[in-house]
């Protein structure tokens, strides 16, 4: 055992745990920004009780989001000091840029939205939460500009030792990260369009269970209140699955021309192959796929690990240049299957309560959907996590594609003992934390959001610049404070 | 100007403006089972911080975010040279974060009591950490980097204790005031020691070069202490804003004692000019920064202008 190797570990450990906050910050903050905005806009009272609801369930987790985000950026300096030495003249920029642009945006306005209920025109204060929802995805950007260039090096020179950037418009649009941010950002909307399905499908069913004999008004049987983010959320991850799958099928062919070693880890392929096949599970193959989605050609050629291991030692020297192809193969696999399930639960959800042709109320949820909603809750979030592991570990033996090695990245005067504490150490606050935000999102979510002031639960009110909007703003407004 | 040198200055910068916005968020969070005795004046105390302690951490973010890209061996180097304290910052900041986002969305007094601990703790942390790391680059030395975090812990106590007499009325802000005057008996003596005191006595680290060379380093650090001095003379006299204002100078001319000694050679065997990016990536950088700062400084400020009514215990 190594410093190296723990170090790995813990680069591996931090960032995927920060990686499962960060899609439900994305996605739910845009989703949370719309509801403010349809509250705005039509002043029906159940919009604002649902904004704040989600809201309060945005800010839970923001708050993980944001402190195990500082670790990230420590982490280069700490236990990667030669690649972030290395490095630094250009990726450092983009995260300069992120923290610049990107979060003092998101966290200055966040602070205005939570504590400006009242303080601010509510025309003011709903332009905070989107400052701050563009904030978070600007943040997005930069990163992922960051991290492409890790794959596929572009805009740089090496002069001593060192890379120096000398375009850096061209880091900014590298294709990789043209390919990435779709992707990502899309994917983190399913993530979220995927929790707030949970969490309707969830007060659907308890709701339903409350009230057996419907005394609540409702339309046969739906909860009329979580209807609508439930459709809002349908419709936002079905979209957003379309971009991912559209984004993904990019993100292979430029894998075909970048990083050909990470494809051929991630079909298992050995040897170079005409008219490659892709076997969505071992022991079945589909002719010819995997050229045709690497290529756009059936009979194009795919390079193999193996041919690749020679071609590589003959540029590079001497070293193993493949990656874990088991963990590789089965990320890829559980990105696809995961992530997609979701997205096809969502375009059955929408055909399940498709508007009526005629007049009358809209269609019920279906229990069992709503049950298949909460159930499906863990799959984006581990499609997100294994795509990251397939563009991470399918990168080894690299830290920047090329150029340095991952053993030539880490700190040489940090020893095997100091990561380990700091392992063990982030190891258990994170464990503890993650077990204390689920039980608070779980306490939420059965609670509820807060009774109605007055009427029935989404009685209109009337709309305008009237103070009724005011008063219940004030009303509901302590609870996302202190 | 030259550019490493700009924005070395500009790193600077980044690290004062934490220093004195997160400076009274970490005294705030330290003395919050000080100031408050139930509840609604927890909320009252917390609620001076609320909308912009994050705001205020981001400057922690872009400090070093800055650091990485312009000086990258000076970021590796101090980083990977300070590898548990970091850790310990970083496991101060984090429970001081979720603690602070999460008392207003638990249910029971109970593990409001645990997140207030977060809070304290994730607080006081860095707080003394943050004066140990520097005044070990600064001076060397076990003992100085002790002296150091003592320091910066009663300076942060001090800083928060006035920001938190600004900003409330009724009993807590007597309670501030009076917290501020004990505090200051710890943080004036300290001060003499940290800023004129080890240096005089003949200090290892980077101020043994930088200090001798320079009598403004000097004056930057008695006028450090004078400034808390004058904080100290001004609660008294119930000139909460004057204070504040003596407390956030006595921060920002520690910080340039600091820097101008960390100038030219931040850390030891290695200067700004080798430690800096390519002249290309600085120039990028000077040009995006120039356009988004003001904007930056511009919202931020109007937070605070946003939030510049005294608290009252009760109301939020
Ligand atoms: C695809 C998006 C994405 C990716 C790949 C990363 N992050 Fe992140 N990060 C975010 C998207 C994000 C965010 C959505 O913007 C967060 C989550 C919660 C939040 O407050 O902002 C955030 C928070 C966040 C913060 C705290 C910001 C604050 O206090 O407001 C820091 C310092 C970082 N991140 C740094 C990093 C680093 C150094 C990463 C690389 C290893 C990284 N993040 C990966
Ligand atoms: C800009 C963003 C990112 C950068 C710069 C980055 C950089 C790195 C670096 C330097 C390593 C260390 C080399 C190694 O341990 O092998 C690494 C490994 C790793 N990263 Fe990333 N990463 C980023 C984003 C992510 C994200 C968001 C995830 C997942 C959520 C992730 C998952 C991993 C994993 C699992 C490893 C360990 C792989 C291994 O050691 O085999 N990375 N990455
Ligand atoms: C049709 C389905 C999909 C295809 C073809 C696909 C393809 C890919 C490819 C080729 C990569 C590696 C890119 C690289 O390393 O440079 C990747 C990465 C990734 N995928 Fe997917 N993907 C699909 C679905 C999903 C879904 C549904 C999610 C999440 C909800 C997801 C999340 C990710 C993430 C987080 C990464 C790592 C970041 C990156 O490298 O872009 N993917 N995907």
């Amino acid at each position: 055992m190594e410093a190296l190797d723990l170090a790995r570990w813990q680069f591996g450990v931090t960032t995927v745990y920060h990686f499962l906050f960060v899609p439900l910050t994305i996605g739910l903050g845009v989703f949370v920004a719309g509801l403010q905005t349809a509250w705005h806009r039509t002043g029906k009272e159940h919009y604002l009780r649902l904004t704040k609801f989600f809201g309060k369930l945005f800010l839970i987790n923001f708050a993980m989001g944001v402190v195990t985000g500082i670790v990230q950026e420590f982490q280069f300096g700490m236990n990667w000091s030669e690649y972030s030495v290395f490095v630094g003249d250009v990726f450092g920029a983009p995260l300069a840029l992120e923290a610049l642009l990107a979060f003092f945006l998101e966290s200055t306005f966040l602070g205005l939205w939570i504590f400006g209920w009242d303080r601010l025109p509510r025309r003011v204060h709903l332009a905070t939460i989107w400052a701050a929802v563009i904030g978070s995805n600007l943040s997005a950007y930069f990163i992922l500009a960051a991290n492409a260039w890790m794959k596929h090096p572009v805009g740089y020179e090496v002069v001593d030792g060192k890379a120096r950037m000398t375009d850096l418009w061209a880091v900014l649009t590298n294709s990789t990260a043209l390919a990435q941010v779709p992707h990502v950002v899309a994917g983190a909307f399913v993530v979220a369009g995927g929790f707030v399905l949970a969490v309707c499908g969830y007060r659907i069913l308890r709701e339903r269970r409350a009230d057996p004999d419907r005394t609540v008004p409702l339309r046969r049987g739906l909860p009329q209140m979580w209807r609508t983010p439930m459709r809002a959320a349908l419709v936002m991850t079905a979209i957003a699955g379309a971009v991912v799958a559209g984004s993904g099928d990019a993100s292979a062919k430029l894998l075909h021309e970048q990083q050909p070693m990470k494809l051929a880890a991630a079909e298992g392929l050995e040897r170079d192959t005409a008219g490659a096949p892709f076997s969505p599970v071992p022991g079945v193959e589909v002719p010819l796929l995997l050229s045709f989605l690497a290529t756009g050609d059936p009979q194009g050629v795919v390079q193999g690990t193996e041919d690749l291991q020679e071609r590589f030692t003959e540029r590079f020297g001497q070293a193993d240049y493949r990656p874990d192809t088991t963990v590789v193969y089965w990320s890829f696999r559980v990105m696809i299957t995961f992530g997609l399930a979701t997205v096809g639960l969502s375009v059955l959800g929408l055909w399940l309560t498709r508007r009526r042709r005629r007049p009358g109320p809209p269609r019920e949820i279906p229990s069992w959907f709503a049950r298949a909603c909460v159930l499906a809750l863990p799959l984006p979030a581990l499609a997100m996590i294994a795509g990251w592991l397939l563009s991470e570990i399918g990168r080894q033996p690299w830290t920047v594609q090329g150029e340095l090695l991952t053993a030539a990245s880490v700190s040489p005067g940090v020893g095997l003992g100091e990561v380990a504490v700091s392992l063990a150490v982030f190891t258990a606050l994170y464990g503890a934390l993650a077990l204390a935000e689920a039980v608070l999102l779980i306490r939420h979510v059965k609670a509820g959001p807060e009774p109605a002031p007055t009427g029935r639960p989404g009685a209109p009110r009337t709309g305008g610049e009237g103070a009724g909007h005011d008063d219940a703003g004030t009303r509901l407004q302590p609870t996302l404070m202190y | 100007m030259e550019l490493p040198t700009f924005w070395f200055v500009v790193v600077a910068f980044l690290w004062t403006g934490y220093f004195v916005l997160e400076g009274f968020d970490f005294g705030v969070g330290l003395l919050l089972p000080v100031l408050s005795r139930d509840e609604a004046e927890r909320g009252q105390v917390l609620g001076t911080i609320g909308p912009v302690w994050d705001g205020n951490e981001v400057w922690l973010i872009t400090a070093v975010g800055a650091m990485f890209a312009a000086f990258p061996a000076w970021y590796a180097g101090l980083l990977s040279a300070f590898y548990l304290p970091l850790v310990l910052v970083l496991a101060g900041l984090i429970v001081r974060g979720v603690g602070l986002e999460w008392r207003g969305k638990v249910r029971h007094a109970s593990d409001r009591a645990w997140c207030d601990l977060g809070i304290m703790v994730g607080s006081g942390l860095p707080a003394f950490v943050w004066g140990a790391v520097f005044a070990d680059v600064l001076y060397g030395g076990a003992v100085a980097a002790l002296v150091g975090g003592v320091f910066s812990l009663a300076l942060f106590a001090l800083h928060g204790a006035v920001f938190v007499a600004l900003k409330t009325s009724g009993p807590v802000r007597g309670r501030a005031r009076r917290t501020a005057m004990i505090t200051s008996l710890v943080a004036l003596p300290t001060a003499v020691v940290a800023l004129p005191g080890i240096p005089a006595a003949g200090a290892k680290g980077a101020a043994a070069t930088g200090w001798a060379a320079s009598p403004w380093l000097w004056a930057c650090a008695l006028a450090a202490t004078a400034a808390l001095a004058a904080a100290t003379a001004l609660t008294w006299r119930n000139r909460d804003g004057w204070a504040f204002t003596a407390t956030a100078s006595s921060i920002v001319l520690g910080a340039a004692a600091l820097f101008g000694a960390l100038w030219p050679a931040p850390l030891p065997g290695l200067t700004v000019a080798e430690a800096a990016s390519g002249p290309y990536t600085l120039g990028m950088l000077t040009w995006i920064g120039l356009i988004a700062l003001p904007f930056v400084l511009g919202y931020q400020t109007w937070t605070y202008w946003v939030f510049r009514r005294r608290l009252t215990a009760g109301t939020p």
